[in-house]
């Protein structure tokens, strides 16, 4: 008898008939220190994360200063309506999309390239040194950056200095609008040259090395092997930095800084991007609602892109970033 | 055919027809490789070496428009221009008298805020990775979207300012350091580390009587010291180089760190710093290689860290 009791026990407290809740308070009762430990960075979360996110409402809400950080009255979709008829607006979207496409398309290859040959220096110390220079100006803060190209880039600069002992006419690069995505996508590519090739370093040094044998083997020549070995094994993380890049081309990243720090009214047409155009709106002119506005347009498609190219990279590189 | 070099014992295995067939245009193509490594290196070093050049030269030859490599009128006295200019009082209600340069002032704020975030971005950051990278634990199925969620959509920038005003944070070191406090991108990294941690070795501690926080502080936290290295060197990094949190957030001079007085005297025109018209290039200069020195100065030790904390987060979460 006493048997058969123990054995009914046991099913009653099979987890199957536990529910969640009450399995979820059975886990915070074991493990309560460490729901005591993120407690904190969770109410960070929500104050400095969620917070400004729901802070968005703004965009359909009068705000006050002084008022509610969530506006007040009824919702309206008189913002949206101000931005999309508002010209500096497309102006500015405009241009996010072509500077970071441009940036793009000639950071991406020439950032393989550039993993590609260094993958190729045999002496490692050479290699060692080449990567430690090119990582370098991925640590420098961006008001250094800008710093540099505006005295690099002066009428009294080296640069203008050059081009006059050519022969030609000095340039104020800073202040003409059409050299403005020059100076963009040129210095990105200085700055992210190196560090881009971490990650295709990391794939090419988890290549089997027999594959390479084989290939010797066959009679393939270097460059073969290159094409044939080497470009293969990587392509998975090549389409991976390549969807998700697609999928960041509204977003600012770190073009806001740059922008910021390179830009004046008389290069707007060229240099005005949706982040900078916020910044000027919202924080300098103090139209809260009208930025905010703008701000949740940009990120919502951010967001969308992002999505779809996590889908994409999930389906076509068996990889993604959640 | 193979040899044996005697003074090394390599054995060299001799394939003729390899050797025909790659030599050639393999030599040059690693001559040619060499050139566009060394030109790529010189590329990326010429604007730092352009700076120093322009730091250290005269106002004459700056004047005079210099622009070599090499200072024309080499002189430190720009250097101790900078370092001695204008002097502000950084407490004016305690020692209205007493006054230290202002390139200074910022220069120690930098720092100041550099420590203080470094440390309570770690320990915040390790506090929430750590309990995140428990499998076991259930809420983390509501956790990690949470949390990760926050890196793909946000309040963007005017509802987080309106955040930070409401707060009261203006005028702040905190308006400066909270806002960026944690970064979920870092979280993930830590988390990925920690996971790897055996899970043993934290039992054997549990069973020896130490609590969830003790496992932590004493077991998990000595296992992590390449992670800790690399976090410690990507927030200080961060803190550093931050000039637009100090633009936004902090109106007195004294509470500004070294980026943002830069960044007022790279903009020139429209700056809120009346006499940033009159910086020349090399003061500017002077100002950008006092600046930098220290992340070039410990860059080449930190390298590695930041290498391997990367792949890290190549390896999917």
């Amino acid at each position: 008898m006493a048997k058969k009791e123990d054995v009914s026990n046991i099913i009653a407290w099979s987890p199957r008939q536990i529910s969640t809740r009450e399995r979820l308070v059975k886990d915070i009762r074991i493990n309560w220190q460490l729901y005591a430990m993120f407690l904190l960075p969770v109410i960070y979360y929500i104050i400095f994360r969620y917070i400004p996110m729901f802070g968005n409402i703004l965009a359909f809400r009068k705000y006050n200063p002084g008022g509610s950080i969530f506006g007040q009255g009824p919702l309206t979709l008189k913002y949206f309506k101000q931005f999309i008829t508002a010209k500096p607006f497309w102006q500015a979207f405009s241009n996010t999309l072509i500077l970071n496409g441009l940036y793009l398309l000639f950071r991406f290859p020439l950032t393989l390239i550039f993993a590609l040959l260094l993958n190729e220096i045999k002496n490692l110390h050479w290699k060692k040194f080449v990567q430690t220079v090119s990582y370098l100006p991925h640590f420098i803060s961006m008001v250094i950056v800008c710093g540099m190209l505006k005295e690099l880039l002066s009428t009294h600069g080296p640069i203008n200095d050059l081009i006059y002992k050519l022969g030609g006419e000095k340039i104020s690069f800073i202040s003409l609008a059409e050299w403005f995505r020059t100076i963009f996508v040129t210095s990105g590519v200085w700055q992210s040259l190196g560090w881009g090739t971490i990650l295709y370093l990391a794939a090419m040094s988890g290549i089997n090395p027999s594959l390479y044998e084989a290939a010797t083997v066959d009679g393939a020549s270097h460059f073969q092997q290159v094409i044939h070995v080497t470009i293969p094994c990587i392509l998975p993380t090549i389409a991976t930095l390549l969807i998700l890049d697609i999928g960041g081309l509204v977003g600012s990243g770190g073009a806001f800084e740059k922008v910021y720090l390179l830009y004046s009214p008389m290069t707007y047409e060229t240099s005005d991007i949706v982040s900078t155009y916020v910044f000027r709106m919202g924080v300098e002119s103090g139209s809260i609602n009208f930025a905010t506005a703008v701000g949740l347009f940009e990120g919502l498609i951010n967001l969308v892109l992002l999505t779809c190219a996590n889908f994409v990279s999930r389906k076509v590189a068996k990889t993604s970033l959640w | 055919m193979s040899i044996i070099d005697n003074s090394t014992g390599k054995i060299h295995v001799h394939n003729p027809k390899n050797q025909i067939k790659e030599s050639k245009g393999y030599k040059i193509f690693t001559v040619v490789n060499t050139i566009i490594m060394i030109l790529v290196s010189f590329a990326t070093l010429y604007p730092f070496l352009y700076l120093v050049s322009q730091s250290f030269s005269s106002d004459q030859a700056i004047f005079a428009g210099h622009t070599g490599l090499i200072p024309e009128g080499f002189n430190i006295d720009t250097y101790i221009y900078v370092v001695t200019r204008n002097p502000i009082a950084p407490w004016p209600d305690l020692f209205p008298n007493f006054r230290i340069p202002e390139f200074i002032v910022y220069y120690m704020n930098t720092i100041f805020y550099t420590i203080v975030g470094t440390v309570l971005s770690l320990f915040f950051s390790s506090i929430l990775a750590y309990p995140l990278s428990k499998p076991n634990l259930k809420v983390n199925k509501v956790l990690s979207p949470f949390i990760i969620f926050t890196m793909y959509f946000g309040g963007g920038l005017i509802a987080n300012y309106v955040l930070v005003l409401r707060l009261g944070l203006k005028n702040s070191m905190w308006g400066f350091i909270l806002p960026m406090l944690i970064s979920t991108y870092y979280v993930i990294l830590m988390r990925s580390f920690f996971m790897t941690i055996p899970k043993d070795l934290e039992e054997a501690g549990e069973i020896d009587g130490l609590n969830k926080w003790g496992v932590f502080w004493y077991i998990a936290r000595p296992l992590s010291t390449p992670i800790i290295a690399t976090m410690t060197l990507f927030y200080a990094v961060m803190y550093w180089n931050n000039w637009f949190n100090a633009k936004l957030y902090l109106q007195d001079k004294v509470k500004w760190p070294v980026a943002y007085f830069l960044q007022t005297i790279i903009r020139g025109a429209g700056s809120s710093d009346p006499d940033a018209q009159n910086m020349t290039a090399n003061i500017k200069s002077c100002a950008m290689v006092l600046t930098v020195l220290p992340i070039i100065c410990v860059y080449p030790f930190i390298q590695k860290y930041y290498v391997q904390g990367m792949m890290l987060g190549g390896v999917k979460e």
